[in-house]
C-alpha cells in the first residue's frame, strides 16, 4: 500500500487551523531571519477522509489482542478493559498540566499515592515510586538506588551485579548504564539458579543480584530464600525484575522472599494497552532501607492536603521529566481497584492454570525445556523438529500467523535452543487455548509432511517473509521523494 | 470483578487434563515459608459502575486546564488536538498490539512508524530518527550518552537554557559515570559564549531552541563552536516551532531531540508523552531504541521491519549502551496523525498562531500591566516577565480568577526568583489575553 507521503497531493488540506484573532505582525520582524526555516517541512498534504482510510488500512495490517490470541511470552498480552479507556479520557485526569498548582490536582496526587501504596502491598514492600516510564527505567532506578545505598554506607567499591543466564537483556544493559559489571550465574538442571555457582560468584565486590521470579523459563525459583540469604550474607541487595508478577499476585510477595527492590511492568501485570510498543509504565518498589533513595518528587501530606516534595536529600533524582506515564497509571490503578484483593489472586491462579493447561496439551508434541509444572508461562524447544524436518522455530512462528495467531516469543531465553516462550494469560478461554494447541500440532504435522509450506510461511499476510538482512546492511529509515 | 472467562466447571476439567487434583498443586514450587499467609491488604473489587464512580471522584478533585484561561507552558503546551488523532490512534489494532517483533503480522504499525520517522527527519532536518523515546528529558540524556560514546570524551556542556527537568534527568542518568556535566550560563536570556568552556575534551554541547525561557538561541554559532572543537552538537527543540524555525540539521547540528507532546498528545499531567530523537546518518548505529527500516519481501514487494537490532539490549546485553525497549509508540502514532492532519501548510500556520499570540500577550502585558519581557531577545511562544511581587503569590491570586498565570521560575533557579514564565498557544484567545493583562495588573498593585 501507499505511504501517506505517496497519497499526498499539493494543495490538499486536512484539519484547518483557526484564523488569527490578534493583529498580525511580520514574523521576519519578530524573529531574526537567520533563525527561520527556508522551506516548509515536507509533511503530507491529505484530506481528512483519505487520512482516515490510510490509518484504517494500516490498522487492518496489524495483529492485536482485540483481534488475535497473542501469547507473546514475558509480555503478558492480556485483555485491556474498555472501561480503562473511558476513565483515562476524563478531562479531569487527562487535561492536566504537570506544573499546575497542587491544589488543583488533589485527586491525581491522591490516586498516585494510593497506587504507590497498593503496589508496595502487592509486592510486600514498604514504599514505591511510579515515576519510571517503563520496566527498563525501573531497572535503571533500582540499580541507581542500590549504588547510592552502598555509597551511603561507605562501600562504593561494590560494583558487581549477579545475573542468571536466563535474564532479560535489559538486566545486563542496565548494569552497564550505571557503571556496574554484570556477572553471569548458571541455571541448574531444574531451571533455577545454581546455588553452588552463586556462592562462588558473590563476595566483597557484590552490589547485588538481579533476578526474575518466576524466571524467564516460567519457573518459580524454588530456592529463592536461599539465593537471597547468600547474596545478603555477602553484603549485596536483591533486585527483582517484576516482569512476571502476573503469576504471583496474592500468592507470594517478593518482599516476603527476600527482595529489597523490584520493578513492575504495569503494562503487563496491570493491563495497560501495549500501544504497538509502548507507552508502558514501570513502578519501582523498595524495602525501608532503600526508601530514602527513591526518585523525586514524591507525594507528601502537608497541612491537610497533598503536595509534591523534593525534600529527600538522598534521592537518586529525577528519572523522567515529571511523574512518569501518569495516564497509564490511571489505567493500572483502575484495574487494581476493579479486581480488588480477590480478583488479583484470581488473575494469578488463572494465569498459572491456563499456562499449565496449554503446556499439558503441547508437552507430548514439543520437548519442554524444563519439564515440570510451570507458572504463568513455559518454554518449548523446537530443536527436535528442526533436526527432523529442517523446519525451525522461526518457521513455526510464521506459520502461526497464517492461522490467525500472534506467535509466541521466540529464541528467548537464550539458554533454550529454538525456544518458543508461551504466555497465554488468564483472560483467554479454554476454547482459545485448545484451538491454539490444535494448530501447533497441525503445524508440526505440516512440517513433517510438507516442510516447504511451513518454511515459506506466512502465506496470507500483506507481505511475505521480509529480508531483514538487507534492511540492516543498507538502512533505509525514512521515505524520500523519488528523483 | 475480573476479566477471567473460565468457569469453575471448566477449571476442574482443565486441572484433570493437567493431571493435578487442585490449583494448589501447581504452586508447589513456591516454598511454604515464602507464601503469603492471609490476604493482600487491598480493598475488595468493584463493579464497572462502582469503579467509574470512584474514578469520577478522583477526576472531580482536579481542575482540567481547559477550565482556566491558561498561560502555563514551560515545556508542556495546551494545544488543539484534532478529533482524528484519538479516533485513529485508538483503533484497537494499534492500541492492543505490542512491539512489532513479527514484521509480517505488524505491517500497519511498522509502516506508521516509518512514516513517523520520516516526519521527524523532515521537521529536524536530519536523516535518521528512532521510533521514539520516553520524553524530552530522557531523549536528551540518551543523546548526550551517544555523543560521549561517539567522541570517546567525557565532558559535556549543557546550556542553562535547557529545560531544568531535562538537565536533572541527565544528571540522574549519569550519576554513576565519571562524566563531567558543565552548565553554560545564560547572558541576557540566551546561552553565553562557549569559547571559554569548549575544548578538545568536550563530547558535546547541548542547547534548547527556543530555550526554557522562550528565547531563540543562535544555533549556527553553537554548531560552529562544537565543530571547531571536534564535539557533537545536540539541540532540544519544541516541535511546533519547527513549523517556522530553522531545522537543527540545517543549522549544522548532529542530533536533535525534544518532547513530542505538542504534536497532538494531551498533557496528561506529564505523561505519557514521547521523546523524539533524530541524528545524522553517520550516527545511526549509536541511536538508541527501535528503528524501522524499509525492505522487500520474497516477492520483491515493499515491507517494513525493525532494523539495526544489533545495537539493542536484547542482542548486545551488557555491551548495549541503553536499556530502552518499550518506548512510546502510540504517542508517536498520535504525532504522525497530527502532522498529517495539519499537513505541510497547517503546521506553519499553527506555529504562526503561537508566535503572534505570544507577541500580542507581550504587548498587552506591557501596555496594561507595565511588564516587559525580562530580557530583550527574540522569543517564539513564551517569555519571562519580572514581577514586583512573589510569583507564587501572584499565581495563587490569579488562580481564584480562573487563570493559570504561568510558571514560577524561582522553583528552578534562585536567580530566576522574580520571574514568571508566560506562554501562549493557538488555543489562547484574544479576550483571554486581555483579561489576563487586566487581572495581572490588578494583582500586582
Amino acid at each position: 500500500m501507499n505511504l501517506v507521503f505517496e497519497t499526498s497531493r499539493p494543495g490538499r488540506r486536512g484539519v484547518q487551523a483557526p484564523d488569527l484573532d490578534v493583529p498580525e505582525r511580520d514574523p521576519r520582524k519578530l524573529l531574526p531571519p537567520s533563525s527561520l526555516r527556508e522551506d516548509p517541512a515536507e509533511l503530507p498534504e491529505i484530506g481528512e477522509l483519505d487520512l482516515v482510510r490510510h490509518y484504517t488500512a494500516l490498522a487492518h495490517r496489524n495483529m492485536s489482542v482485540d483481534a488475535n490470541f497473542y501469547p507473546l511470552g514475558s509480555c503478558t498480552m492480556k485483555y485491556n478493559p474498555k472501561v480503562h479507556e473511558r476513565v483515562a479520557r476524563f478531562p479531569g485526569l487527562a487535561v492536566l498540566h504537570p506544573m499546575q498548582p497542587d491544589s488543583t490536582a488533589q485527586g491525581m496526587l491522591a490516586m498516585i499515592r494510593e497506587l504507590e501504596s497498593l503496589l508496595a502491598e502487592i509486592g510486600g514492600m514498604d514504599a514505591c515510586s511510579v515515576q519510571p516510564a517503563s520496566g527498563a527505567q525501573g531497572e535503571l532506578t533500582g540499580l541507581l538506588m542500590i549504588r547510592a545505598f552502598h555509597r551511603d554506607r561507605g562501600q562504593p567499591g561494590r560494583d558487581e551485579v549477579i545475573i542468571p543466564d536466563s535474564a532479560h537483556g535489559t538486566n545486563p544493559a542496565t548494569c552497564t548504564m550505571v557503571g556496574l559489571k554484570a556477572v553471569e550465574v548458571a541455571t541448574n538442571k531444574r531451571g533455577c539458579v545454581d546455588l553452588e555457582a552463586l556462592r562462588k560468584s558473590v563476595g566483597s565486590k557484590t552490589a547485588g543480584m538481579m533476578i526474575t521470579n518466576p524466571n524467564t523459563l516460567g519457573i518459580f525459583e524454588e530456592n529463592i530464600d536461599k539465593v537471597a540469604e547468600i547474596v545478603h550474607a555477602a553484603g549485596g541487595l536483591m533486585y527483582m525484575d517484576g516482569a512476571n508478577m502476573n503469576a504471583l499476585m496474592g500468592i507470594a510477595r517478593p518482599g516476603d522472599f527476600g527482595m529489597d527492590v523490584m520493578h513492575y511492568n504495569l503494562h503487563k501485570t496491570f493491563t495497560i494497552p501495549h500501544g504497538g510498543g509502548g507507552p508502558g509504565a514501570g513502578g519501582v518498589a523498595v524495602k525501608k532501607i532503600l526508601e530514602p533513595f527513591l526518585p523525586v518528587p514524591r507525594v507528601i501530606e502537608k497541612g491537610g492536603s497533598l503536595a509534591w516534595s523534593e525534600e529527600f536529600p538522598k534521592s537518586v533524582g529525577k528519572i523522567t521529566s515529571y511523574y512518569g506515564n501518569v495516564n497509564n497509571l490511571v489505567r493500572g490503578y483502575t484495574y487494581i481497584r476493579t479486581l480488588g484483593r480477590g480478583g488479583l489472586r484470581r488473575v494469578s491462579e488463572n494465569a498459572v492454570l491456563n499456562a499449565n493447561y496449554l503446556l499439558a496439551r503441547l508437552k507430548r508434541e514439543f520437548p519442554v525445556a524444563y519439564p515440570r509444572y510451570c507458572m504463568h508461562e513455559f518454554v518449548l524447544s523446537g530443536k527436535n523438529l528442526a533436526k527432523e524436518t529442517h523446519v525451525r522455530t522461526l518457521d513455526v512462528a510464521k506459520r502461526l500467523i497464517d492461522y490467525g495467531y500472534h506467535p509466541p516469543t521466540i529464541y528467548f531465553p537464550l539458554i533454550v535452543p529454538e525456544a518458543l516462550m508461551i504466555e497465554p494469560t488468564e483472560t483467554e478461554s479454554r476454547e482459545t487455548l485448545d484451538a491454539f494447541a490444535d494448530t501447533m500440532i497441525k503445524i508440526k504435522q505440516e512440517a513433517q509432511e510438507n516442510p516447504k509450506l511451513v518454511q515459506e510461511a506466512p502465506h496470507t499476510t500483506p507481505v511475505k517473509r521480509l529480508d531483514e538482512r538487507t534492511a540492516a546492511l543498507q538502512p533505509k529509515v525514512r521515505w524520500t521523494r523519488p528523483a | 470483578m475480573d476479566y477471567v472467562q473460565t468457569t469453575p466447571a471448566e477449571a476442574a476439567e482443565m486441572l484433570k487434563v493437567i493431571g493435578v487434583p487442585d490449583l494448589e498443586a501447581l504452586f508447589k514450587a513456591i516454598p511454604p515459608a515464602v507464601r503469603l499467609r492471609g490476604k493482600l491488604n487491598v480493598p475488595p473489587g468493584l463493579s464497572e459502575q462502582a469503579v467509574l464512580d470512584l474514578m469520577s471522584g478522583h477526576a472531580r478533585r482536579n481542575t482540567p486546564v481547559s477550565e482556566f484561561d491558561s498561560f502555563l507552558g514551560a515545556g508542556k503546551y495546551f494545544g488543539y488536538i484534532p478529533s482524528v488523532v484519538d479516533a485513529l490512534a485508538s483503533q484497537s489494532e494499534f492500541f492492543t498490539a505490542y512491539t512489532p517483533y513479527q514484521a509480517e503480522a505488524s505491517q500497519g504499525n511498522l509502516q506508521a512508524t516509518f512514516e513517523y520517522q520520516t516526519m521527524i527527519c523532515e521537521l529536524t532536518g536530519l536523516q535518521a530518527s528512532n521510533a521514539s523515546h520516553y520524553d524530552g528529558g530522557t531523549a536528551l540524556a540518551e543523546a548526550i550518552g551517544m555523543s560521549i560514546e561517539h567522541t570517546d570524551r567525557k565532558r559535556v556542556l549543557i546550556s542553562a537554557g535547557v529545560h531544568p527537568a531535562s538537565i536533572r534527568v541527565a544528571r540522574s542518568f549519569f550519576r554513576e559515570r565519571d562524566y563531567e556535566l558543565v552548565e553554560v550560563p545564560l547572558e541576557g536570556g540566551r546561552t553565553a559564549s562557549l569559547e571559554k568552556l569548549i575544548d578538545d575534551r568536550t563530547a558535546c554541547i547541548a542547547v534548547q531552541q527556543p530555550n526554557f525561557l522562550g528565547y531563540l538561541e543562535d544555533l549556527d554559532a553553537v554548531s560552529a563552536a562544537a565543530r571547531r572543537a571536534g564535539a557533537l552538537s545536540v539541540a532540544a527543540v519544541e516541535p511546533i516551532s519547527l513549523g517556522m524555525l530553522k531545522p537543527p540539521g540545517q543549522a549544522g547540528f548532529d542530533i536533535a531531540v525534544g518532547d513530542g507532546q505538542p504534536l497532538g498528545v494531551d498533557m496528561m499531567y506529564g505523561g505519557p508523552t514521547f521523546g523524539f530523537m533524530a541524528c545524522r546518518m553517520e550516527l545511526i548505529r549509536r541511536l538508541p531504541g527501535r528503528i524501522v527500516g524499509e525492505t522487500k519481501d520474497h516477492d520483491g514487494k515493499r515491507g517494513f521491519v525493525l532494523t539495526l537490532q544489533a545495537r539493542e539490549q536484547h542482542i548486545r546485553r551488557e555491551k548495549a549502551t541503553s536499556n530502552i525497549c518499550t518506548n512510546q509508540a502510540l504517542m508517536a502514532h498520535c504525532a504522525a496523525i497530527y502532522l498529517s492532519a495539519l499537513g505541510k501548510q497547517g503546521l506553519p500556520k499553527v506555529a504562526n498562531l503561537c508566535l503572534q499570540k505570544a507577541h500580542y500577550l507581550g504587548d498587552r502585558l506591557r501596555e496594561v500591566a507595565g511588564l516587559k519581557p525580562a530580557f530583550d531577545a527574540p522569543y517564539f511562544r513564551e517569555f519571562p516577565v519580572k514581577l514586583t511581587r512573589k510569583p507564587a503569590d501572584v499565581i495563587s491570586k490569579l488562580l481564584s480568577k480562573k487563570i493559570l498565570a504561568g510558571a514560577d521560575l524561582g522553583r528552578f533557579r534562585p536567580e530566576w526568583k522574580d520571574l514568571l514564565l508566560v506562554s501562549a498557544s493557538e488555543l489562547t484567545r484574544k479576550e483571554q489575553i486581555d483579561r489576563f493583562a487586566t487581572e495581572l495588573n490588578e494583582a500586582l498593585r
